[in-house]
């Protein structure tokens, strides 16, 4: 059970102070959602939770060791990332794309060990695609693709998993499949941060909701807490019904107000 | 930790008709859905035997599917050397004295005479620069195309091979020493290090494809121009001549020198390459995920371009401008290992040995008064079997971003 935090985390993007001053700490064996309209630094938050960027102030530390005084290779076995909109550069077979989630351990695609055969075979398996090992990945379609990117990322068995909208451009189904993979991992003691835009979704599945503002955090908890209608008209400028249902809130946008 | 699935069929434990009708069914799955049964077989030992005496089992898929990768284990590399072994032979063999293979072996090792001399003075150094400059032209190829994503990426990109050029030719051009001096490679190595760093300066990190190919092209005419400049400004025809020809690229009349020349560079550039491999698997998915699995980007950018540009003066220095290797071997030998741009590298060296020792054969047979300079037989045969292979992989050919 590893503990993410960030810090006091400010980040500056060119001369924007994209990040100021978040503290999160995501718990772990919860899905920890980030909301938030474009531009408010979500993906920013993210890669600075993944190491990636260079924090301005304040850092991102995991179990109290900052990540920048971490090496390359113990925060890669720690924290999985997966980039929005991934792509694979070459007709690469799944099974060796999967397999690449197992760099951080030192193996290499061709020679995973035992361990890494089980890491890549149960990976396809929390994404349904047991049969897909041998198919070259740029062959198969969006929705399978991006399954076969986040096998990828949990392929790496890391406690932290990082992912930057799982969702977008899915059909609906393969919506509720990344969620429930993302969901069912978080459950095994992960610790899992995922972006997300459809806040129907984020609010029915996530345990946790980060609501990002201009770089700030404005609001953290359960859904339930943080998606009102108020909230949703100061930092989304639209006007919204938050309807309580049996499955979660039901978050109906139903018209733009005067923006900022 | 999940164990794998449990084996669907012990085939040891069937009879022999269960057998053969299990056998025939996992036949038939490979003929009519030309893809491998919803299942893995897994043998003791050789995969005919085995199938036939009932020695396998039977996994459901994706239970051991990743182990097949392993298991991947083509004559590739072997045939490569094999090929390369063959045709260096012929490269010895093959002149306007020919000399036969036995008699070959016999003049490396021992005083022949006439054909000793032939062989080791004149044939063995074209061979082994044919072989070392097609090596690295190859590896530096698979190495760009690895790192830039790109599967038209190649030492042309940044303009290295006119840069290279041009650093050569104001060398020979200012006199300052004679084309068999340690700082004809240090020149060209030099303009091609240069060409690479003013490409990088301009299209700046992070640059697409688009960027870096429009300031290559640049820089490679920036360098070419100075070329001309150095060509027409040279008071002496011969020396004009001499640099034309040269530029062609020619394995003709090279010594050991120049072997020598070339070779410490190639290596140098062959290790940097080749330490780039591991990191360039991670690459396939885009340089964010590359950082986040551990790999230094910077670093491997930096070995790889560094090599390509040392591999690509060294080349350059000995034999000219040769086009086109480095460009088209990749594509030959990716499809034999799953497209793994790691393990694409040593066998696009050795196939691009392999071409450029074909090559170099095929110049000398061709009947004419002059020898046909190879760096134009590379590009008449690369050119058009390059836009065959665009033409028939184009689905492969992805769309990119840098």
């Amino acid at each position: 059970m590893r503990r993410l935090e960030a810090r006091s985390l400010s980040v500056d993007l060119a001369t924007r102070r994209a990040l100021d001053r978040i503290d999160l700490s995501p718990a772990p064996g919860r899905l920890t959602v980030i909301v938030g309209p474009n531009g408010a630094g979500k993906t920013t938050l993210l890669r600075a939770l993944a190491g990636l960027t260079e924090p301005a102030g304040g850092d991102v530390a995991l179990d109290g060791v900052p990540l920048a005084r971490m090496r390359a290779s113990d925060r890669a076995r720690a924290i999985a990332y997966l980039p929005q909109g991934g792509f694979v550069a070459w007709p690469l077979p799944v099974a060796g794309v999967v397999a690449l989630g197992r760099l951080p351990h030192g193996e290499k695609p061709d020679r995973l060990s035992q361990a890494g055969r089980e890491a890549v075979a149960s990976a396809l398996r929390a994404v349904g695609l047991q049969g897909f090992a041998d198919r070259p990945a740029t062959a198969l379609s969006g929705g399978e693709r991006a399954r076969v990117l986040l096998a990828r990322a949990l392929a790496t068995q890391a406690p932290v998993l990082l992912v930057d909208e799982p969702v977008a451009a899915l059909d609906p189904r393969h919506q509720l499949v990344v969620l429930e993979v993302l969901k069912a991992h978080a459950r095994t003691g992960a610790t899992v941060v995922a972006i997300m835009h459809d806040l129907t979704l984020a609010a029915r599945f996530a345990d946790d909701i980060l609501l990002l503002h201009q770089g700030k955090a404005e609001a953290f908890g359960p859904p339930e807490a943080v998606l009102t209608g108020a909230r949703l008209a100061a930092v989304f400028a639209v006007r919204a019904q938050v309807l309580a249902q049996a499955g979660g809130l039901l978050v109906v946008a139903e018209s733009p107000l005067p923006g900022p | 930790m999940s164990k794998p699935n449990p084996p669907l069929v012990h085939a040891e434990k069937l009879d022999g008709r269960q057998r053969a009708r299990m056998v025939a069914l996992i036949a038939s799955f490979r003929r009519t859905l030309r893809q491998s049964p919803p299942m893995t077989v897994r043998c003791f030992f050789e995969r005919k035997r085995c199938l036939s005496s009932g020695h396998f089992v039977l996994y459901p898929r994706g239970a051991t599917k990743t182990a097949s990768m392993s298991l991947f284990r083509s004559p590739l590399l072997p045939g490569l050397i094999a090929l390369v072994g063959a045709l260096s032979l012929i490269s010895l063999a093959i002149g306007p004295a020919p000399i036969a293979v036995p008699a070959v072996l016999k003049a490396l090792v021992s005083d022949q005479g006439a054909a000793g001399i032939v062989v080791r003075e004149i044939r063995l150094p074209r061979t082994a620069l044919a072989g070392l400059v097609g090596w690295i032209l190859g590896l530096s190829g698979a190495g760009l195309q690895g790192l830039l994503r790109n599967p038209l990426a190649d030492t042309a990109v940044f303009g290295a091979p006119q840069a290279a050029a041009f650093g050569a030719v104001l060398v020979i051009y200012s006199g300052l020493v004679g084309s068999l001096s340690w700082a004809l490679p240090f020149a060209a190595i030099a303009g091609a290090l240069l060409s690479v760093g003013l490409v990088v300066a301009v299209a700046g990190r992070g640059a697409t494809i688009v960027v870096l190919v429009l300031a290559g092209l640049a820089v490679g005419s920036l360098a070419g121009a100075g070329t001309s400049l150095a060509i027409s400004l040279s008071p002496n025809p011969f020396a004009v001549t001499e640099i034309v020809f040269w530029l062609l690229g020619s394995f003709e009349d090279r010594s050991m020198v120049h072997v020598l020349l070339a070779a410490p560079f190639i290596v140098l550039a062959s290790g940097l390459i080749l330490s780039a491999a591991p990191g360039l698997r991670a690459l396939a998915l885009g340089e964010e995920t590359a950082r986040s699995l551990g790999i230094g980007v910077p670093l491997l950018r930096g070995l790889i371009v560094a090599g390509a540009a040392v591999g690509t003066g060294a080349s350059v220095a000995v034999a000219g401008s040769i086009g086109f290797v480095g460009l088209v071997v990749p594509h030959l030998v990716r499809p034999f290992v799953s497209y793994d741009p790691a393990r694409t590298l040593v066998p696009a060296g050795l196939a691009g040995a392999a071409l450029l020792l074909a090559a170099d054969i095929a110049v000398r047979l061709v009947p004419s008064a002059a020898e046909v300079k190879i760096g134009v037989l590379t590009a008449l045969l690369g050119v058009p079997f390059f836009l065959w292979v665009i033409a028939r992989r184009k689905a492969d050919l992805v769309e990119t971003p840098a």
